[in-house]
């Protein structure tokens, strides 16, 4: 199986996937939800089906800015605004109930501008210094990696994949959330962290035995080493992610609803951290081997 | 070498039997035994504060946050919430606090207990007017209180029994004795409760609020001034109202979303890996109960870990990531035995030379959960701890639990029996022909 000499095919996909998320990004951005925003989210769950304007009527004199409602479930109703205090709450919750109908308040969230900076800077922090220390880190445990290769190209081809994957997911949802509605929250942030450490779990495995190969044949031809590795491990990574996916899948089915999302985001994640494992990251470190090799000939 | 197998084995035994009982939902030691459960499995609501710290120099804020924590503690304790949290935080200048009360059921008045400063003052008519509401402080203040407590009149109204300290009562027996027969306010928040006249000086340092307040009012009256004012006003810069529904809901699908998950990838390396894979099944199951104990365990210490539906997500997260350890040395092994090595050297061969794949790899996803511990807050941070702590048992158990079952098959009648360790005689003399022997 010759899987490194395809690899501008595998390249070739991978921006297919990319780039329509990418699109996406810079036509629409992405459906920034509470946490990242700021304001209130008012989730009410009525005893029969409750039509979505009578809603806007009611809240109409509250001169609500950035207010969306929409219907949820069966007889659930999301009422979304910009920051509001707790007694115009208590007021629009006393309209409602006056004037339309006896509900049970199921979720009700509001997030000063503040909190949301704040979060909004953290989460950014939070993916820059995973990335360096990962690459720290593979660096390290690669240190004794013979030539012609050096451990920091390890590093970064394991981050270069990385941030593929990022990219995946996030032009998805990006998608996902211009046409689906669906937000983004802190969560989707805990989802790309995990898929981070889980997509470097799964490069290693390629890389660590890329390395033993070395080892064992020191005089081999990088790209025949690095594609037999691959193909040798190829059981192994598949099977590793396809356990996660299973779990995952069964969670998206039956597990609860709030986290829908969540585990979307994961089951997409880590799918294409498998595959950007054996179809980005090795080819990118032969792509790289060849260039410095090319570079070397021609300065002889 | 059997010694050691037979003795890692009845150790396992033993920490199995422990977990199984200490995950079982029973009383143990009389004490109920379970995993607290967050916010979004219980119902409850969150709130940020923000201290206003504006009128407080530099030096002492942070004395005055650690004092507003204090009172706070105690007006939330005093509301009988189980399992509240508190927590102080400080970002740049801005002091601030969290408070999370699970399984509440009237918000609205928790939080009026809450956040109000709550600042008791006593005032007398300054002297030379005789305007009704030109009160001035007497110095007399909450903070000369011993205690309050919610009393009952002749026709059942409540009202507030006040008992002050010896300095407070000495302040008070001069105050009444200097106004004799002029009214005596009594300010709550700035609001005047009550303004009865004094009939004579009072020398017992007790007094009596009545107004119109009703029983509800009264009780937090009450709260309040046993707590203490607030040293500084705090407003609320963000609130989470939860309803209970929502969680019971989520906790039986995440279960049953669990159970199938689990039973699914059983199958699978069952099919896959025969005889290892049914062995990494078991190492599962005993992973799975290890994981709930050490959760159950984790309540008796400060660190106790809190289950929420992120949490609950991350553990069967990891059940496909414990798996991942045993794959690695599954394949290893297959390699191993197709070499043309025996079972017991090659389980041997298969564990070493897969340790550096499973400790680089744990290694990276341990990072993240780390960075996200120390950045995240609440769901983010119960998420990344849950499968910290998962990821470290599940390393644990691939290494000593599998390779101790494993290891048993050795001196079995399945040790040449490779068919049942996935790899077939075939295989094996293509390997052995490939090398030119």
């Amino acid at each position: 199986m010759n899987i490194i000499v395809r690899r501008k095919i595998w390249f070739l996909i991978s921006l297919l996937i990319i780039i329509p998320g990418i699109i996406s990004l810079i036509l629409w951005g992405m459906r920034w939800g509470l946490d990242f925003k700021g304001g209130t989210l008012l989730e009410l769950e009525f005893s029969k089906k409750v039509d979505v304007n009578q809603i806007k009527d009611v809240l109409a004199p509250f001169n609500l800015k950035n207010l969306t409602i929409q219907s949820s479930g069966e007889n659930k109703i999301l009422i979304r605004t910009t920051a509001i205090t707790k007694e115009e709450k208590d007021k629009i919750e006393d309209a409602l109930n006056s004037k339309i109908n006896k509900f049970n308040e199921l979720r009700y969230e509001t997030i000063g501008p503040v909190v949301s900076k704040d979060l909004t800077r953290k989460a950014i922090w939070a993916v820059i210094l995973a990335s360096v220390a990962i690459v720290f880190y593979i660096a390290f445990a690669f240190r004794k990696v013979p030539k012609p290769t050096n451990s920091w190209r390890f590093g970064i081809c394991a981050i270069l994949a990385l941030i593929h994957d990022l990219l995946v997911v996030i032009g998805i949802f990006s998608i996902l959330g211009h046409f689906f509605k669906i937000e983004i929250d802190s969560l989707f942030i805990t989802a790309l962290l995990t898929i981070m450490g889980f997509s470097v779990h799964d490069t290693i495995v390629v890389f660590d035995r890329i390395r033993e190969n070395m080892r064992l044949r020191p005089e081999g031809d990088f790209e025949q080493i690095v594609n037999d590795s691959v193909v040798q491990t190829l059981d192994r990574s598949i099977n590793t992610s396809l356990t996660v996916l299973i779990v995952l899948t069964a969670l998206y089915l039956f597990g609860g609803e709030t986290i829908k999302h969540f585990i979307l985001a994961l089951l997409v994640g880590i799918f294409i951290g498998t595959y950007s494992s054996i179809f980005t990251a090795s080819p990118l470190l032969v792509v790289w081997q060849n260039w410095v090799q090319s570079r070397q000939t021609r300065r002889a | 070498m059997k010694i050691r197998v037979f003795t890692y084995t009845i150790i396992i035994l033993i920490i199995t039997g422990l977990a199984l009982w200490l995950s079982l939902p029973t009383k143990k030691f009389g004490r109920e035994f379970s995993i607290r459960k967050g916010l979004d499995l219980v119902g409850g609501t969150h709130i940020t504060y923000e201290a206003d710290m504006s009128k407080i120099d530099s030096r002492d804020r942070d004395r005055a946050q650690a004092s507003l924590i204090d009172v706070i503690r105690r007006r939330v304790d005093a509301l009988g919430v189980a399992e509240p949290v508190i927590q102080s935080t400080k970002v740049g200048d801005n002091f601030g606090l969290i408070v999370e009360l699970p399984g509440v059921q009237d918000i609205d008045e928790a939080m009026r207990i809450i956040g109000k400063i709550a600042q008791l003052e006593f005032k007398e008519q300054s002297t030379g007017s005789e305007t009704e509401y030109n009160f001035v402080s007497t110095g007399l203040t909450g903070a000369d209180l011993k205690r309050a407590d919610v009393q009952f009149d002749q026709n059942g109204k409540p009202e507030i029994a006040l008992e002050f300290t010896t300095e407070g009562g000495k302040k008070f027996a001069e105050i009444t004795k200097k106004n004799v027969g002029k009214p005596l306010a009594i300010y709550l928040d700035e609001q005047m409760l009550s303004a009865p006249t004094v009939q004579e000086e009072i020398r017992e340092g007790k007094a009596v609020i009545t107004g119109q307040f009703d029983m509800t009012e009264a009780k937090r009256f009450a709260i309040q001034l046993n707590a203490g004012a607030l040293p500084v006003p705090i407003k609320i810069v963000e609130q989470t109202n939860i309803g209970a529904t929502l969680g019971t809901d989520a906790i039986k699908k995440s279960l049953t979303a669990g159970i199938i998950g689990l039973f699914l990838v059983g199958f699978f390396m069952i099919i896959y890996y025969r005889l290892p894979g049914f062995l990494a099944t078991l190492a599962l199951l005993i992973y799975t109960l290890l994981v709930i104990a050490i959760f159950k365990l984790s309540n008796l210490t400060s660190f106790g870990v809190t289950l929420t539906l992120a949490g609950i997500s991350a553990f069967i997260l990891s059940i496909g990531m414990a798996v991942d350890a045993n794959i690695l040395i599954f394949e290893r092994l297959k390699e191993e035995l197709r070499a043309g090595k025996t079972l017991g050297a090659a389980i041997d061969a298969g564990f070493a030379r897969a340790w550096s794949s499973v400790r680089d790899s744990n290694i990276s996803s341990l990072i993240t959960c780390v960075i996200l511990i120390w950045l995240g807050t609440g769901l983010v941070r119960g998420f990344a701890v849950i499968l910290a702590i998962a990821i470290l048992i599940s390393m644990f158990t691939a290494i000593m639990v599998t390779r101790t079952f494993l290891r048993l098959t050795v001196n079995t009648r399945l040790a040449t029996k490779f068919s049942w360790f996935g790899v077939s005689s075939n295989q094996i003399a293509a390997e052995r022909e490939g090398k030119g022997v």
